[in-house]
């Protein structure tokens, strides 16, 4: 069933030459020295000419990628002076983004008594937790604890992540999977009951709970259906972003301007507290590098939380997946789970030996598989120039009997097959993509920010994972942060009565651009990438 | 340029004839063409639904199914993005229901109009046996059809070509939301563990991991036991 030309089948017999050997070792861990050395020569966020500091807002002098900061020195897509005494809705919590945290925020804020809209760019589930493959973290087995993952988190994070967020994120985990599977969510199982559990990179314990390689999407899809089933409370609107936020004359949020996005048409939706749920900014393509990201990934909360005044933090840092599919070109960039190593593929180069530790935290074996290719020169070749190395998944079937990949790699089995490649029989190139927006907008453990009304849940947040998020801690996040956002949001709704609407924080953004000589070209949040050629 | 244009291969996006490099997929060859994409387009990935779509090839009379992000280009495609399909889909409340067959029928009493003609498993584009979901289904076998229809994208294709106009994507999410709240088998470790957090059990570990010093938090970070695979 090869799909792979001559060179690389070539390649793929030293592969296979070296497997029954390689059976046996272990390639060691790398030290904290180590660690440190090869990401301050191979990570992408240490590269400085691709990096420069904000030059405007409460957050200026941060440090970013060049297209994130660009987006964020925009220009809004409203005037300071658009008609807010008109509102086409008016509800206590407004959700903006229709993924993991959304949802999960919406049912919690419903529950909690709230009458909630939900504002999404595409459809309803549209999202990067509908791509999640690998799992879900919680210290639910005997051996394991919250406090054991806590040091999990905050040792893969480099001791940079916010107390607090990682304490709710790990207390809350085991209570989070008891909520999903009283909504029906299956989780993967032994006839016991026990949860299949494995290792992600940078874990301690086993801890990984999946269902099969559709862990997001079965996560996404049930959440969305019990939202459908409370329509009458909470109201979903698709293909319509928010563009800006409305702050009332105390600076409280008062709502949000969205866009139809077909008509390009804004109307207001008056709230009393304001839920963004965004997600983060792959489709952005930070320093020029392919995404596995949702075609939607474009940092618009960030971008409106920003020139509403929320602070930023960990913009600086961005998570490359080591895995992103290399070949064929039609996927490259795409998402292959770290599931693939957790059962025992090993990443080899192109003589067919290894050369990292499979499980290292993601930025150092995303850091490791560049310099194998570029300072080494034992990275494979396609035909159009892309450098990957080989990830061995027919290990796995001798580790543990045929059918394993079959049933725990349904998705990848099915992606690789519609290409002719058989990942049973034939490894799969891999190299690093942009996976995964490690900073955003400052939140406090209940989702809330130092604007009042103004609540933050998911990817589009920063602090809780660092410098560096393992494996299984979004699916985690967007759940845990989503219904924290969602309860003290309808908390806090209860005792708000708001003033006047207004844009002048747009006026006043406009003047610091202005007064600084900033001017980027960009009108923001940028809403889709473009893609289209340009002849 | 013009060597590569020699590559290049005819479709037909909504009628309209372009010339597009072969290795793109649909949707890369409709951006290509200069359509900026709104409906019909999601994750890009496989994992949504938002793009299945229909194509046919000049002269062939088969009705073919793709998700439009990873099917690749031939010759002569006829193409078009279509948006979601409607489909019914019920309202209920699970915490009310029981897992039984009984309840299939009665949320969606259309599962036993299935006439089982496959034309459902046909459109797949995740090559699911739908018609097979479908028969457990009619069998109030809520297990096997959570089972059988996991890998389910809920695109709609299948409710498309239904002639007994089912909702098959729709009843088998209930299936599987009933299999996983009701019949899963329950995990008591988890059970246990929710106990002790409720009594606050981490409460002073994770306080006090919160109160060591980097340095600190280093040295246990780096001798911590680590559970072999």
């Amino acid at each position: 069933m090869s799909g792979y030309p001559a060179e690389m089948r070539e390649s793929i017999k030293n592969v296979e030459a070296t497997r029954m050997r390689r059976l046996d070792e272990t390639y060691p861990r790398m030290s904290m020295e180590e660690r440190e050395r090869v990401l301050d020569a191979f990570h992408p966020d240490y590269i400085d000419e691709k990096m420069r500091a904000i030059r405007v807002g409460v957050s200026e002098g941060q440090r970013m990628p060049l297209e994130l900061a660009d987006v964020l020195e925009g220009r809004p897509h409203v005037d300071a002076d658009f008609d807010l005494s008109d509102p086409t809705a008016e509800t206590d919590v407004l959700i903006i983004g229709g993924g993991g945290a959304g949802a999960s925020a919406a049912l919690l804020a419903q529950e909690n008594g709230a009458e909630v809209i939900v504002a999404t760019k595409l459809r309803f589930g549209d999202a990067n937790t509908m791509m999640a493959q690998g799992g879900i973290q919680a210290a639910d087995r005997p051996n394991d604890s919250p406090a054991i993952h806590y040091l999990d988190v905050i040792g893969g994070g480099h001791f940079t992540n916010d107390p607090d967020l990682v304490e709710a994120l790990v207390s809350d985990a085991p209570i989070v999977i008891d909520w999903l599977e009283s909504l029906g969510m299956m989780f993967d199982k032994e006839p016991d009951g026990t949860m299949m559990e494995r290792h992600g990179g940078g874990t301690s314990r086993k801890r990984m709970h999946s269902a099969r390689d559709y862990s997001g999407a079965e996560i996404m899809r049930t959440v969305r259906d019990e939202v459908r089933n409370r329509e009458d409370d909470i109201r979903v609107i698709e293909f319509s972003p928010a563009v800006e936020m409305v702050l009332d004359d105390e600076g409280r949020v008062a709502g949000a301007i969205v866009m139809n996005l077909e008509t390009r048409s804004k109307a207001y939706i008056k709230a009393k507290s304001v839920i963004v749920a965004t997600g983060g900014g792959g489709r952005l393509h930070f320093q020029g590098f392919p995404t596995t990201n949702h075609y939607g990934a474009t940092a618009d909360g960030v971008v409106m939380a920003y020139r509403a005044g929320a602070e930023l933090g960990y913009l600086e840092s961005m998570q490359y997946h080591p895995t992103g599919a290399a070949f064929p070109e039609q996927i490259v960039g795409q998402l292959v789970t770290e599931k693939t190593r957790g059962l025992g593929a090993q990443p080899v180069n192109k003589h067919g030996e290894q050369f990292v530790f499979p499980l290292e935290p993601r930025d150092v074996e995303a850091a490791a598989f560049i310099r194998e290719c570029e300072e080494n020169g034992n990275g494979v070749m396609t035909p159009t120039g892309q450098p990957g190395v080989w990830l061995d998944s027919p290990m796995i079937e001798i580790i543990h009997g045929p059918g394993t990949v079959e049933k725990n790699l349904p998705a990848m089995v099915r992606q690789f097959r519609r290409f002719g490649i058989d990942i049973t029989e034939e490894p799969m190139l891999v190299y690093p993509t942009l996976h995964y927006q490690n900073g955003g907008v400052r939140l406090n453990p209940d989702g809330s920010t130092k604007i009042p009304g103004l609540f933050i849940a998911g990817e589009v947040s920063g602090g809780v994972h660092g410098h560096n998020r393992l494996m299984g801690n979004s699916l985690l996040e967007v759940t845990v942060f989503g219904r924290r956002a969602g309860r003290a949001a309808a908390a806090y709704v209860r005792s708000v009565e708001l003033s006047r609407p207004n844009l002048s924080h747009v006026a006043s953004w406009n003047r610091e651009l202005d007064e600084a000589g900033v001017d980027t070209g960009v009108v923001s949040p940028i809403l889709l990438p473009d893609y289209t050629r340009h002849v | 340029m013009d060597e590569q244009q020699e590559n290049l291969i005819p479709v037909y996006i909504m009628g309209k004839r372009y010339m597009v490099p072969p290795t793109l997929t649909i949707m890369k060859a409709m951006e290509y063409a200069g359509y900026t994409l709104v409906r019909g387009v999601g994750c890009r990935g496989g994992f949504c639904g938002a793009c299945a779509t229909t194509y046919r090839i000049k002269g062939d009379p088969k009705l073919y199914f793709g998700l439009a992000c990873q099917t690749v280009v031939e010759p002569e495609m006829y193409l078009a993005q279509i948006p979601f399909f409607p489909a019914q889909r019920a309202y209920y409340d699970l915490k009310d229901l029981s897992p039984t067959s009984a309840t299939l029928f009665s949320t969606y009493p259309q599962l036993l109009r299935c006439l089982g003609c496959g034309a459902c498993t046909k459109a797949c584009p995740q090559d699911l046996d739908v018609r097979a979901y479908m028969a457990a289904g009619m069998k109030g076998d809520i297990a096997d059809m959570a089972d059988l229809s996991f890998d389910c994208i809920m695109c709609g294709l299948c409710a498309a070509r239904c002639p007994a106009e089912e909702a098959q994507y729709n009843i088998a999410i209930l299936a599987r939301r009933l299999y996983g709240r009701y019949l899963a088998p329950r995990s008591d470790h988890l059970q246990a563990r929710l106990e002790e957090i409720e009594a606050g059990a981490f409460d002073d570990q994770l306080e006090e991991l919160k109160e060591l010093s980097r340095d600190e938090l280093v040295e246990r970070y780096e001798t911590r036991d680590i559970e072999p695979e």
